[in-house]
């Protein structure tokens, strides 16, 4: 018998829209805020706040179980990617504690077709808020920052995240 | 299958919601003579049968109305208190009419809250570390289905004993959950869930399971 959860299914939407709408966002933010800066510190806590909310969607989606391992949250986060941008970043300059690794794209829905000429504007910068804000809500405290950018002349977008700690008193009965 | 209810409790142990599906109304009036033969005793701001069960009713039933007018309390709409009433011979021919209780909104939101601790007793108890706490618990009239996400909101479902593939039930509310809850951008977090279209999605949900099964979720 056939599923019944088409409903559920991931609506399949065309990315050009998501690029405008997150364009038309940016640079409205950047018309009435002005200083770069702040847009880039808005745009993170736009982010952190989907990500906080979409990561029962991914969770309910994908019944992943807990992550106890960095490399794990890694491929989760690949995943995740795939899942919501359609994009295949690459997982790679692992720290060698282990703690810290770098997701490298060349092609990101987001930035298509956009040319900056503002410098200190990190233009995705709602992709590390979404991540951190995820990453929180399943207890794991992480920082996440771009080193290269390809809007601002790099080869690739490189975006590293490294694991600060595990929020012990967050952690739900039974797991602790 | 029957269900009959579904609460979901955030991860700081607050009731956000709370659904009940299919709860069977249990309600028999009947016309007495004096001296009433059923023993009441006012408890928990409720009139209550104590002793002397019979033609359905049931010790633990709470008195609903008399003569059709309800009682609040002990106290009729009038104002006047249920055991002068049934005390007084010149009252009789009395209708009563009782009932099994619900549990008001506050009710449930403390049981959710006992619930809390319980469910992480029951995981402290464990033999073993790391154990999911209370998945199922089975009592003789229904069974309480838990299912408690990795950021630690729990989805709770009361249901006939005999069901089977709660766990796919709850999933999929947790689905629906992640959809229309969350996306709603005028929910914020960890407050009740007042959205409609989340309400209606789950009420077809547990339609579904009821008419047939939860083999084709």
């Amino acid at each position: 018998m056939s599923r019944q959860t088409s409903r559920l299914d991931a609506k399949k939407v065309n990315s050009e829209l998501l690029t405008l709408t997150y364009g038309a966002l940016v640079s409205q933010m950047l018309k009435e805020i002005e200083n770069p800066d702040d847009v880039n510190k808005q745009l993170e806590r736009i982010g952190y706040n989907m990500g906080v909310r979409l990561i029962e969607d991914f969770l309910a989606r994908t019944s992943s179980g807990r992550c106890l391992e960095m490399r794990e949250t890694a491929d989760k986060i690949q995943q995740a990617f795939r899942l919501y941008l359609n994009m295949q970043p690459t997982v790679t300059s692992w720290s060698n504690a282990g703690d810290e690794f770098s997701l490298v794209w060349d092609q990101c829905p987001l930035s298509e077709w956009v040319e900056m000429n503002n410098s200190s504007l990190k233009y995705c910068a709602l992709i590390p808020g979404a991540i951190k804000g995820a990453l929180q809500m399943v207890q794991l405290d992480v920082q996440c920052w771009f080193v290269q950018d390809q809007l601002k002349g790099d080869a690739v977008t490189e975006l590293r995240v490294k694991y600060i700690k595990r929020l012990e008193d967050a952690v739900p009965a039974g797991e602790d | 299958m029957v269900v009959y209810g579904v609460y979901i409790v955030s991860k700081s142990g607050g009731l956000i919601f709370n659904y009940d599906h299919n709860i069977p109304k249990v309600e028999t009036e009947k016309t007495f003579g004096f001296p009433l033969d059923i023993k009441l005793q006012y408890e928990n701001k409720k009139v209550v049968v104590v002793f002397g069960q019979r033609d359905g009713i049931n010790v633990g039933h709470v008195l609903i109305s008399v003569n059709g007018s309800p009682v609040t309390g002990r106290t009729l709409e009038d104002g006047r208190d249920v055991f002068d009433i049934i005390e007084a011979k010149e009252n009789y021919p009395l209708s009563l009419k009782f009932g099994r209780s619900r549990a008001t909104t506050n009710e449930k939101i403390v049981l959710a809250s006992m619930f809390y601790p319980l469910f992480a007793l029951a995981s402290q108890l464990s033999p073993v570390p790391k154990t999911s706490g209370i998945e199922s618990l089975t009592a003789d009239t229904f069974k309480l289905s838990c299912f408690q996400t990795l950021t630690g909101v729990k989805f709770i479902m009361l249901s006939d004993p005999n069901m089977q593939g709660a766990e796919v039930v709850l999933k999929r509310i947790y689905e629906l959950y992640s959809d229309y809850a969350l996306k709603n951008p005028f929910y914020s977090l960890e407050m009740p869930i007042r959205c409609e279209l989340f309400d209606t999605s789950l009420h077809t949900l547990l339609e579904l399971v009821e008419k047939s099964g939860t083999a084709n979720l």
